[in-house]
C-alpha cells in the first residue's frame, strides 16, 4: 500500500464555535461524538456506584446498608443506566466520531437530528435518574419492567415510560443517522465490501436498532395504558395475559443485546489486525456471521422464558434456534484467532483488551450455550448462573472493547498519547478483577443462589464476599482509566503522535491518513485511496 | 521444561486436594434426588466438559500463537487472510457439536413435559411473600411463610449474626410435605405478580403466573428435607419466600396427612394455632384478636411496614398513627382487601379469622389505640359484598 495524499483543509477550515454554547448547538460529528462518549463514561461511573451499592449489601448475608426495595431499585437502575446511558451511548459516540472518518465522508448525514438525539438522550437519561427521589422510589422490578409487579412502581412509573420513550426515539434517530450516512457519504471506491467491519458492524445494529426500538415503545405503552387507562393487555382479570408482555419485551430485548455486542465485534475486528500486523482473516465470512446473528437475534426471543410454561414445540423451537447463534458466533472467535496465527503480535493496550474480550467473550459464549438447552435452564434460569453469563458478554466484552476503542482512538482524537504504563496497569487490575468478581458468581448461581435477591442463606457467604471484593477492585480500577482519559486530552505523555500512531495503521483504515489530532471539518473532499488491508 | 512439569503437577496435586478438601463445599450443579434432576445434571456435565474440552483447543491455539507469534520474537506476519475450506469446516464441525447436545436435550425435555399418570396434585399459589399449598382432593390447604428466626434476623440492623441462625432465609413455618416414589402433579398459579417455584433438588423451577396454571411433576426418590427459593424477582421481599419440601416414606406420609392439621399446629409459632383453634366458628375475645394479629402482622405487614409500624419515610407508609388506621374501621379493611398499589390485596391470602386479628392488631398496638375490634364473621360478609 502506498503513501496516501490527505487532503488537509486547513486553509478553509472552519473551527468550532467559541464557549460554551459550541457543545449545546453543535453538529459536528467529533463535538457530538465527543459528548456521546464524555456522557456514557459519566454514566458508566453513576451505574458502577449502583453496583458498588449492590456488592456492598451482598457482601456479607444478612441485611447491613439498605432497604429490600431500594435495592431493588438499584438492581433495576443499574441495568437501566448500563444499558442506555452507558454503553449504547459509548459506541453511538464511537460511530459519530469514526465512521466519517472511517468512510471518507465529511460528517454524518443529518447532523442536526444528529444533535437532536444526543440531547433527547441527555432528557430521557435524566428523567430516569430524577425516579429514584420520587415517593416510592425508582422502579424496582427489574431493567425487564415485567407486569404485575412493575405497576405495583410508585409514581415513578410513567416517568420511567416516558423515559424508556425518549431513549428510544434517540436511538432511532441515531440509527436513522447512521444508516443514511453509510449507505449515501461513503467515499468513491469505499464500496460497502471493502468498509472496515466496525462499520459493518454499526449498520446492522442501527437496522437492529430501528426494528426494535419501536417494539420496547409499545410494550411500555401498552403498561402504561393497564395502569392509568383501564386496559387489560396483561391482565387475565380483563382476558390479557402477563406472559404476553415477556414476548413483546424479550422480541425488543434479545436484539437489544446484540446491539450492544455487533459494534464490540466490530471494534475487535478492527484492532486485532493492526496489532497482529495481519488482514483480518475472512472478511466476508466476519460480514456474513454478524448479519446471521443479527437474523437469528430475532427469532429466539423465548430462550429468556424457557420456564413460563410454553407448549413443548415452543420449548424445542426455541432451543435449537438459540443453540444455532453458536454458529455464527464461533466463526467469529475462530477468525479472531486465526487473525494472530502466525502474526507479528505485540501487545498494547488496546490489543490486550481485545485478546481479553475474545477469550471472556468466549467463557459468556460457552454458558450461553449450556443455558440455550431449555432442560439446563430450567435449573440455570434466574439464578447467579445467568448474572455471570451476561455480565461475561458484557463487562469483559463490551465494556472492555470500549475501553480498547478509547485507547486505540484516543492519540488519533486528541493528538497526545496516553501512559502506556499506567493503561497496562489499569488493564490487568480491570481483567484480574473481573473474573474474581464474575467467575465465582457461576458456582453461586450452580449451587442455587437466585439472581436479584439482598440476601442470601449463609452457604453462598464466601463466594459473595470474593465476588463483592472483585467488584471493588474492578470499580475503583476505573478511576486510573478516568485520569489516562483526562490527562491524554490534556497534554498526554507529551510525545507527539504521527498520523498513523501504530505501525502501518494507514493500511487498516482512512482515519490514520488524517493528522492527529485531526482538524475540525475532514474529507471535506473524498480521500482518493481507499485502504484495502483489513479486507 | 523441568518448571513446565513441576507446574502441571502442581496444578494437578491442587485440583486434587480441592476436590477432597472441599468435597461438601458446592460449586457444581447439585444431582438432586429425583430422576429428572438426575437427567439434567448429567446432560448438564456432558455440555460442560464439550465446552471445557471446546475451550482448550481455541484457547491452546490462541495462547500458542501469542507466546510464538509476536513480534519481539521477531516473527513475521505471514499475510494469507481467506480460506474457505478452513470456513467451512469450523462452521460444519460446531454444528455436528450442536446437534449431539440437541439430541440428548431433547430427550431430557420431553421426559420433563410428561404429567401423565400423576397419582397426587398439589396446588401452588404464589403471593407476595408466601407459598400457598393446596393438596386437591386432600384436607391440607395452608400457607407456608418465612420462619419467625430467620424473618427477625433478616431485618436492616438488626444486629443478628445470621450464621447463628439454623437454615437462615431456607426454612419456613410450615413445609410442604410429600409422599416419596410418588409420582405428583404440581400446578402452579399465582395470586398477584408473577413468582416461580424452584427447588434445585427437584431439577426445575415453574413460573407462577397469575390468571393461568402452569404444570411440572416430580417423583422423589429419597426421603429428605429439600430447600429453594423464589426465583422470579417479585418484589421487595422477593428474597425473602423460600421453599420447603419434606419428603417422607408413604406411611409416614399417611400418618401425617391422617393427623392434619394438628401436626399443623406444632409448627405455628408461639402457639396462635391454638389461639385461632380456640376461637374458630365462634366470637373471639379482644386478647385472643390480638394475639394472632401480633403474628399475623409479623409475617405480613412488617417487612414493609415495619415491627414498630413506623414505615419508611417516602415508601411504605407508617401505621403508627395512620389516618387509615385510626380512622374508619371499615376504610381500613377494604384497603386491605383490594390492595394499593405496592400494597398486596389480603382478600384471598390470609383467612377471615386472621384477617380480622390483623386489623384489630393494628388498631390498637404499634402505637394506636382506637379501642375496637372486628370479628371474622364482620370480615366474611364485607368480602362477599
Amino acid at each position: 500500500m502506498s503513501a496516501v495524499v490527505t487532503e488537509h483543509d486547513d486553509h478553509h477550515d472552519h473551527g468550532p464555535e467559541k464557549g460554551l454554547l459550541r457543545w449545546v448547538f453543535t453538529t459536528n460529528h467529533k463535538d457530538i461524538g465527543t459528548l456521546y462518549l464524555v456522557f456514557a463514561l459519566a454514566m458508566f461511573f453513576v451505574g458502577g456506584t449502583m453496583a458498588l451499592i449492590i456488592r456492598s449489601e451482598l457482601f456479607q448475608p444478612g441485611m447491613q446498608f439498605v432497604e429490600p426495595q431500594f435495592f431493588n431499585s438499584m438492581t433495576t437502575m443499574h441495568a437501566l443506566v448500563m444499558v442506555f446511558g452507558a454503553v449504547m451511548p459509548a459506541f453511538v459516540g464511537l460511530a459519530n466520531w469514526m465512521i466519517p472518518m472511517m468512510i471518507g465522508a465529511p460528517d454524518m448525514a443529518l447532523p442536526r437530528m444528529n444533535n437532536m438525539s444526543f440531547w433527547v438522550l441527555v432528557a430521557g437519561v435524566l428523567l430516569l435518574a430524577s425516579t429514584l427521589f420520587m415517593e416510592g422510589g425508582a422502579p424496582a422490578s427489574g431493567w425487564t419492567l415485567y407486569p404485575p409487579l412493575v405497576l405495583q412502581t410508585g409514581n415513578a412509573l410513567p416517568f420511567a415510560i416516558f423515559s424508556v420513550h425518549l431513549l428510544g426515539i434517540s436511538s432511532i434517530m441515531g440509527a436513522i443517522n447512521i444508516i443514511a450516512t453509510i449507505f449515501n457519504m461513503r467515499a468513491p471506491g469505499m464500496t460497502l465490501m471493502k468498509m472496515p467491519l466496525f462499520v459493518w458492524t454499526w449498520l446492522i445494529t442501527a437496522f437492529l436498532l430501528i426494528a426494535v426500538m419501536p417494539v420496547f415503545a409499545g410494550g411500555v405503552t401498552m403498561l402504561l395504558t393497564d395502569k392509568f387507562f383501564d386496559t387489560s393487555f396483561f391482565d387475565a382479570a380483563g382476558g390479557g395475559d402477563p406472559v404476553l408482555y415477556q414476548h413483546i419485551f424479550w422480541f425488543f430485548g434479545h436484539p437489544e443485546v446484540y446491539i450492544m455486542i455487533l459494534p464490540t465485534f466490530g471494534v475487535a475486528s478492527t484492532i486485532i489486525p493492526v496489532f497482529a500486523r495481519k488482514p483480518l482473516f475472512g472478511y466476508s465470512s466476519m460480514v456474513i456471521a454478524t448479519i446471521g446473528i443479527a437474523f437469528l437475534s430475532f427469532i429466539v426471543w423465548s430462550h429468556h422464558m424457557f420456564t413460563v410454561g410454553m407448549p413443548m414445540a415452543g420449548e424445542l423451537y426455541f432451543m435449537y434456534a438459540t443453540m444455532m447463534i453458536a454458529i455464527p458466533t464461533g466463526v467469529k472467535i475462530f477468525n479472531w484467532t486465526a487473525t494472530m496465527w502466525k502474526g507479528s503480535m505485540t501487545f498494547e493496550t488496546p490489543m490486550l483488551f481485545s485478546i481479553a474480550f475474545v477469550v471472556l467473550f468466549t467463557l459468556g459464549g460457552f454458558t450461553g450455550l449450556m443455558m440455550a438447552l431449555a432442560p439446563l435452564d430450567f435449573q440455570y434460569h434466574d439464578t447467579y448462573f445467568i448474572v455471570a453469563h451476561f455480565h461475561y458478554t458484557l463487562v469483559p466484552a463490551s465494556i472492555f472493547i470500549l475501553q480498547a476503542a478509547a485507547y486505540y482512538w484516543l492519540p488519533k482524537w486528541t493528538g497526545h498519547m496516553y501512559n502506556e504504563k499506567l493503561a497496562q496497569l489499569h488493564f490487568w487490575l480491570s481483567a484480574i478483577s473481573v473474573n474474581i468478581l464474575f467467575f465465582p458468581q457461576h458456582f453461586l448461581g450452580l449451587a442455587g443462589m437466585p439472581r436479584r435477591i439482598p440476601d442470601y442463606a449463609v452457604q453462598f457467604a464466601d463466594w459473595n464476599m470474593i465476588s463483592s471484593i472483585g467488584a471493588f477492585i474492578y470499580g475503583f480500577s476505573q478511576l486510573i482509566f478516568l485520569y489516562i482519559v483526562i490527562q491524554t486530552i490534556r497534554q498526554g505523555t507529551g510525545e507527539k503522535v504521527t498520523d498513523e500512531v501504530w505501525e502501518d495503521a494507514k493500511k487498516h483504515g482512512l482515519e490514520w491518513h488524517l493528522p492527529s489530532p485531526p482538524p475540525y471539518h475532514t474529507f471535506t473532499t473524498p480521500p482518493k485511496v481507499i485502504p484495502t488491508e483489513h479486507i | 521444561m523441568k518448571i513446565t512439569k513441576q507446574l502441571f503437577a502442581g496444578i494437578a496435586l491442587m485440583a486434587f486436594s480441592l476436590g477432597t478438601a472441599y468435597a461438601d463445599y458446592t460449586l457444581n450443579l447439585m444431582k438432586g434426588v429425583t430422576e429428572q434432576s438426575n437427567e439434567i445434571y448429567d446432560l448438564h456435565m456432558l455440555i460442560l466438559w464439550i465446552c471445557v474440552f471446546i475451550g482448550i483447543a481455541v484457547f491452546g491455539t490462541m495462547f500458542y500463537s501469542i507466546y510464538h507469534h509476536r513480534k519481539s520474537k521477531g516473527h513475521e506476519a505471514a499475510q494469507f487472510h481467506e480460506s474457505t475450506k478452513v470456513e467451512i469446516i469450523w462452521t460444519i464441525i460446531p454444528t455436528v457439536i450442536l446437534i449431539s447436545m440437541a439430541i440428548p436435550a431433547t430427550k431430557t425435555l420431553l421426559t420433563l413435559d410428561d404429567v401423565e399418570n400423576s397419582e397426587m396434585t398439589i396446588k401452588v399459589t404464589g403471593w407476595q411473600w408466601k407459598w400457598q399449598y393446596e393438596y386437591l382432593d386432600e384436607e391440607p390447604s395452608f400457607f407456608s411463610t418465612l420462619d419467625a428466626a430467620s424473618n427477625e434476623a433478616r431485618q436492616v440492623g438488626s444486629g443478628i449474626d445470621p450464621t447463628t441462625v439454623p437454615n437462615y432465609l431456607l426454612d419456613v413455618d410450615k413445609p410442604l410435605v410429600v409422599p416419596i416414589k410418588t409420582k405428583i402433579r404440581f400446578l402452579f398459579t399465582a395470586g398477584d405478580v408473577l413468582h416461580s417455584w424452584w427447588v434445585p433438588d427437584l431439577g426445575w423451577k415453574k413460573d407462577t403466573i397469575p390468571g393461568f396454571f402452569t404444570e411440572a411433576w416430580t417423583y422423589i426418590d429419597k426421603p429428605g428435607v429439600y430447600r429453594g427459593q423464589c426465583a422470579e424477582l417479585c418484589g421487595k421481599d422477593h428474597g425473602f419466600m423460600p421453599i420447603v419440601v419434606v419428603a417422607l416414606e408413604k406411611d409416614e406420609y399417611d400418618e401425617w396427612l391422617d393427623n392434619y392439621p394438628d401436626n399443623g399446629a406444632a409448627s405455628y409459632p408461639d402457639g396462635t394455632w391454638a389461639a385461632q383453634a380456640a376461637c374458630a366458628g365462634s366470637e373471639c375475645t379482644k386478647d385472643e384478636l390480638m394475639q394472632i394479629g401480633e403474628t399475623v402482622y409479623t409475617n405480613n405487614c412488617a417487612s414493609c411496614h415495619m415491627p414498630g409500624g413506623e414505615g419508611i419515610a417516602g415508601t411504605f407508609p407508617a401505621i403508627s398513627g395512620s389516618p387509615i388506621v385510626t380512622g374508619d374501621i371499615a376504610g381500613q379493611i377494604g384497603l386491605m382487601l383490594k390492595g394499593k398499589g405496592m400494597m398486596p390485596a389480603f382478600e384471598q391470602s390470609i383467612s377471615d379469622l386472621e384477617f380480622a386479628a390483623v386489623v384489630t392488631y393494628t388498631r390498637n398496638a404499634l402505637g394506636n389505640n382506637v379501642g375496637d375490634l372486628v370479628q371474622p364473621a364482620e370480615i366474611a360478609a364485607m368480602k362477599s359484598k
